[in-house]
Formats: C-alpha cells, structure tokens, sequence
C-alpha cells in the first residue's frame, strides 16, 4: 500500500551528489514528491528531505540503495506520524485588492499568515504550515487574483533522535 | 641529478614538489602502485599522455584500438589479477565509450579507476569542441565520479578513487580531469587514502548472527549453499572451502563464482541460474536450508520470485548491506567480508556429511548427463557442438586454463563444461551481459597473470563487436587464446526465437567474412576447423604455440543450449529440451 514518507538524508556537501541521489529514483522508475536541500545542524554536513508516496517496501529498498552512495554518511525514512513537518508558500497579490477589499484583510489574519512586503503594485503573502493550509489560502486568495504563487517542499524534523554526530566521531575514532 | 624513481618514492613520502596537473596524475598511479593502464588519447587528456612518454620506463600504456575495449582489458585485468584496473580516454566520445565498461564493472563489482579529460573549466558548459557531461552520464553506473577542476585536487581525489574502488564490494570510479588543471602546476605531495567519513566499505561482522546461522546450519537436514563471486573478491576461498568440507553442504555456484572451487570437488554440484545444472535448480526448492555467500539473487538466478526457495530458511552472507531483502526475503543476513564470516562459522559448525541429500543431485545429475550432456560432449550427429571444443580445450590446458567469454550460448556452454583447479580463472560478462566483452577482456587478463594460459571463448556475433583489439593483442604480442565458435548465428537470441517467437528468425543470421584471413591479416597464427577428426590437433597446436592464436570452430548452426528456466518461470519448471 502507497503511503507518504518523508526521507532524510545526512551527507557530505559535493557537487553531483544530487544528480546521484534522484539517479536512484530514476532507475526505479520512482516520482519525487518534493526535495529540500540545505545544511544540517552539524557543520559541514548537508541534509536532504524528500519526499514519496510507496509502499514501505521499496522506501526500505531505496534507504539501502541510498545510504550505499559513498558521500551519504546516513540515510532514514519516517511516517508522517513521526516528524514535525512544514511547508512554507508565498502569495504575490495585487496591491488594490487590499485597500479595496475589506475581506482580504481578514483571510490574511484568519490564517495566520504574515504580509511580508507591501508596494504600490503588490504585496506578498506568506504562510507557512501544513498542505492543506496553504492549499485553503490559495483558495481562499484567487478570487482576488493571484499574480504569483510558489510553494517549497516539505522541511520536517523528526521527534526521534538522529544520531549522526555519533557516527561522525566514531568514524574519527576508527581513522 | 635524482631518478624518477626516486622523485616518486619522494613524493610517497610526503615532501612536496613542483609539479605539473598532468605530472601528478602519473604520480599518483605509481604510488598506488599501478603499472599497467589502457587507453586511447585525445585532445583533453594530451598533457598527462605527454607525462605518460616521460614515464614510459615505469608505466606501461597499451594502446587499445577503441575505448571500450580499454574498459574491458582494464576489467579483464582487475579480474585475473585482483588490482584495480586502470583505463585513460579523451573527453567527448572518448569519455562516452568507456560507458559499456563502466556499466559492465559496476554491475559485476570490479575495481576499475577511468580517468577522462575534460575541456578547460572556463569552457564548461558551453558545448565546446568534445565537451561531453561524462560526470552526469556515469553518476549511475559508477561506485562514484569526480570532477576535477584544480590541479590541487589531484593528489586526494586518486588516493580517494583508488581506495573506494577497491574497497568493500569494489567497483568503478571516473574521475574526470579538466585540461586546465592538467596544465596548472603546484605543490605535490600523495597522501594514501586509509578512510571516508561518509563510507563504512565492509561491515562489522554480527557475531550473533553468526551464532544464529550456525545453529541453522547445525540443524538442517537438506542444506544447499549458493556462492557467488563475493568469495573470490573477498580472498575467502580457502574458507569457504573449509566451510564446505566441514559442513558436508553440497554447494553451486552462480556464473561469476565459477571457478572459487575446483570443479572435481565431490561437493561442488554446478551451476544455479537460467542454464544452471538440473539438480542445483531444481532442489533449491526441495532444500531446507540455503545458504547465499557472496551473491545478489540475480533475476537470471532466480527466476520466478514468488516461487524461489519458498520452503527453505534463507542465510545470506553478504558485504553490501543494500543486498539484503532486496530481491529475496532473508530469515538471517550475515553481513560482513565473508571471509571473516565464514572463518567466524567453521567452529560453530558440526563436522557433518549429507549422503542421502547429496545423492538426489547425482541422481539429477544422472538425468542431465543422459538427456543433455551426452549430447553436447559426445555427439552422434556429424556437426560439431560446442562442447566438445569445450572438452578439447580442457584437455590440453589440463584444465588449467583463465577462461574468458563473451555473451551468448557459448558462454553458457563454456562454464558448464570448463574444468578449473584455481580461483580467478573465470572472467566474463555476468551482469550486464556485455557482447564484445572477451576480446580486449582476455587481452587485459593475459596481462594480469602472464604465466597462466589465457583462452578466450568468444561467438561470431560477440567477436564481431570488438575485433579490432586484434591489433591490441598484435601490437603487444600478447599470446591469448582465441576460439572463436561460428554457427553464423546470434545463437541465443535465435534459440529464444525458435522456443518463444514460433522460429521467426529476425535478424539473426550471420554472413561471416572470414575469419582467418583477417586474424592473418593482424599477422596472428590462424587456423579454422570444420570436422570433428581435426579439431584436437587443432586445439593442440593453439594450445602449444607461445604466440596469440586465433582458432575458428564451426559448429552446428541451430544446437540450443539446455537445461533452460524460460524467463520469468520457476526454477522447478527447467526444461531439458
């Protein structure tokens, strides 16, 4: 049975590591739901989040492929039920829309969502929180015209413990 | 004034000097110890070939006649010798060629470094004159790649790429060498690499499971080893040996474990897989227990999952952890380098002998030799088969031989029926089932073991995608064996043509120029047989001489090669005929 699971990926920082990660859901014939690159909370240690829907047997499949890779220091997968995720997006929207239309103003606040710039033209929205919020602001907006929309993927801890500083210091110990 | 000898051992040593990018390539293969390299320049590696002239004393170049085949001499030579192998190309389709070979090693885990030129850094990207993305096209199929772009990375980046490929479970890298930083000059100095922080190569050994498969073992009554060429790479044949003697486990071997034991050894029981031996495939699913070492339950081993080995307890002694379950579900993984595994097992083990299992395979054994092997080894029909060429090689190398094959029915017939006494005696394509592998395969397996007799078993179809490397093996006077066994045919794709597609023929018939007059033409000895009183002489007289030797045998043009598991079947459903 296909279900959501978010991959986390601890690695070193080379160019072409990407290209070698997505190669392995390539030759799985595998889509990406999303991917987040960034550093991790460990100097010179890079973290990718990715995201598929499969069943469990072949994201413990491409875990194994994954961690294989000779810059992957590790490699997990969690259910949704195991980390704290989010996604952030932001709203491009007329500036007229939010003088003129006291409604506005209220979808903006209901939300929670901050104004992160106002100009004589436009003003940007941005909302950060689950799919289906920032799915509803997308809504809630277009009646007013939306002249841009993007949105990231998902960024997600997990309530577990990672443990990659421990296998960074005993690799230093080994060598 | 200092030799170059002693500039290199200099530099090993950590002092540093001034040198060129290209320079330092050449350094830093003599100080991990490589000798010999294959290759093909071009203009984006031109500076480390003007580097390789300087060194020529110490760093031999054969020049292949195509990229691939410096790939597959290099894997060729990785093989028989246990080095990593060494191939050098241009950018460009210099690059691109070497990809078959790449492919080839990375799917049957030899240790290759390729090293490719690349256009200057600042012409990156910008489609100049043989500017390929070779990094991006053999991220895939290469254990890992690297692009350099400063001479400075030189030193590190070859430590690293010697290390990773031939560690753990080997396999290839490509690094890839802009010409500017060929060009560029800088302080030198080679540090050997003893670790990567983000790669754990062999896994530490669980004595626990250890303790749990022993006990399995202890306790079976039909138990079956499958071994796989993780012995040979892992040095662990005179274990695994010992494990089989003590154990009494009668033992098969996939294509690329061939040869770890010797084929008269009364436990040795034959081949699994699509042409395996009758007995082995069939009484995986009557076994009890099956112990996997250093094997990855390949498709063409396997057949049918969703039947495989269903009855039995599952041990699986491997060294790559992404192995595990991956095919085949495992009821206890052993991971580790299998020869610290199987040393770890052979006292947990009881000294044991297994007669009345071991009988229902020479009973199977029995039905195979009267239904097919008579057939194929002792002919009543007037052409010849390609086993009995098989025989008369085994014969007059004592069975003794290296022996390389290309892909195809030869292949199948060659290992079933070659005799081997030694390890590291086996090399052909087994994965990636790469036609126009034997030929620069066997050239760079001769070179890796001088002193062995090297016969190289190749079809017309195979021989045909390579054969330029005659003038390799002429050039070099390197003295291979080549059979080459003509049914003017793309047999296997014709038996499946016959068996699965009602005999619709497409475009597998061959017309063959001949064969002889061009091995003469590269000036080798040559000689072609077409009657079965002639061909021992003939074997004989190729085996006798000193010198490279092509040998044409035309055999039966429409012979199958049998037992076969039809593809996707059971491994209970193999066919006689």
């Amino acid at each position: 049975m296909e279900k959501t699971f978010t991959i986390s990926i601890y690695s070193e920082n080379n160019v072409g590591l990407l290209n070698r990660i997505s190669a392995i859901f390539l030759k799985r014939h595998i889509n990406i739901e999303s991917l987040t690159t960034s550093q991790s909370e460990i100097k010179n240690v890079f973290r990718f989040i990715i995201i598929v829907k499969v069943p469990e047997e072949s994201v413990k499949k491409l875990i194994q492929q994954i961690e294989k890779q000779v810059d992957v220091i590790k490699a997990y997968y969690h259910t949704d039920e195991e980390t704290i995720f989010q996604e952030s997006a932001l709203y491009k929207v007329k500036s007229s829309a939010l003088f003129e239309e006291r409604h506005i103003q209220n979808i903006i606040k209901e939300s929670h969502a901050n104004i992160v710039t106002v100009s004589p033209d436009y003003f940007v929205i941005e909302k950060t929180g689950f799919r289906n919020e920032t799915d509803r602001l997308h809504q809630d907006l277009a009646p007013f015209g939306l002249l841009q929309f993007v949105r990231s993927g998902r960024i997600s801890v997990t309530k577990s413990k990672m443990g990659i500083s421990e296998i960074l210091k005993k690799f230093k110990s080994d060598n | 004034m200092k030799t170059k000898d002693q500039i290199a051992l200099q530099a090993i040593e950590g002092e540093s000097i001034k040198i060129t990018g290209a320079e330092a390539v050449i350094r830093c293969l003599l100080a991990e110890n490589v000798d010999l390299i294959y290759g093909y320049p071009g203009g984006a590696i031109m500076p480390v070939y003007d580097e390789l002239y300087k060194f020529q004393d110490q760093l031999n170049h054969v020049l292949t006649r195509h990229e691939q085949g410096a790939t597959h001499a290099a894997q060729g030579y990785a093989r028989t010798s246990g080095k990593v192998g060494v191939a050098i190309a241009t950018s460009g389709p210099g690059a691109t060629n070497l990809v078959t070979g790449i492919a080839d090693a990375q799917i049957d885990s030899t240790p290759l470094v390729c090293i490719t030129g690349q256009v200057g850094s600042h012409l990156l990207g910008s489609d100049a004159f043989q500017e390929t993305d070779i990094i991006g096209i053999s991220t895939p199929v290469t254990k890992w790649n690297y692009q350099i772009t400063k001479a400075s990375e030189i030193p590190e980046i070859f430590a690293k790429a010697f290390f990773i490929a031939r560690s753990g479970r080997p396999g290839p890298v490509l690094i890839d060498i802009t010409k500017d930083a060929q060009f560029d000059t800088f302080d030198f100095a080679y540090q050997k690499c003893t670790g990567v922080r983000s790669y754990k190569p062999v896994p530490a050994l669980d004595t626990h499971a250890v303790t749990q498969a022993a006990e399995l073992i202890n306790q079976a009554k039909k138990p079956f080893v499958v071994w796989g060429q993780g012995v040979i790479l892992g040095g662990a044949e005179e274990e695994f040996r010992a494990f089989v003697e003590k154990s009494g486990i009668p033992a098969a071997w996939t294509i690329l474990g061939l040869s770890a034991l010797p084929t008269a050894h009364p436990l040795n029981v034959g081949m699994v897989g699509m042409h395996g031996n009758y007995g082995p495939n069939l009484l995986t699913n009557e076994c009890d227990l099956l112990i996997a070492i250093g094997m990855r339950f390949d498709d063409r081993v396997t057949g049918d999952l969703k039947t495989y080995a269903k009855q039995a307890k599952i041990i699986h002694l491997e060294i790559d952890p992404a192995e595990i379950n991956k095919n085949v579900v495992i009821d206890i993984p052993v991971l580790g380098d299998c020869k610290k595994s199987l040393e770890a097992l052979l006292p947990l083990i009881q000294k044991k002998s297994h007669n009345q299992w071991m009988k229902r395979f020479e009973e199977l054994m029995k039905v195979e030799v009267e239904q097919v092997i008579n057939n194929d080894l002792r002919p009543q029909k007037e052409g010849l088969t390609m086993g009995e060429v098989i025989m008369s090689i085994n014969k007059h190398t004592q069975g003794d031989a290296v022996l390389v094959t290309d892909v195809g029915q030869h292949q199948m017939v060659a290992c079933r029926y070659t005799d081997f006494v030694r390890s590291r005696s086996n090399v052909t394509s087994g994965g990636l089932g790469t036609m126009g592998f034997a030929l620069p395969a066997a050239l760079g397996a001769k070179m890796g073991t001088p002193e062995r007799e090297v016969v190289a078993v190749i079809g017309d179809g195979g021989y045909q995608m390579t054969i330029q490397e005659l003038g390799t093996i002429f050039q070099t006077q390197t003295a291979v064996k080549i059979v080459v066994l003509n049914n003017e045919f793309l047999g296997m794709v014709r038996q499946w043509q016959q068996l699965f597609f009602d005999k619709r023929y497409a475009s597998t018939e061959m017309v063959n120029p001949d064969f002889v007059t061009i091995a003469k033409g590269y000036h080798l000895d040559a000689k072609k047989v077409d009657k079965r009183k002639d061909l021992d002489a003939a074997v004989a007289e190729m085996i006798a001489s000193e010198k490279p030797y092509f040998l044409e045998v035309c055999v039966e043009k429409e012979d199958n090669v049998f037992p076969m598991i039809p593809t996707g079947a059971s491994v209970s459903d193999i066919r006689l005929k």
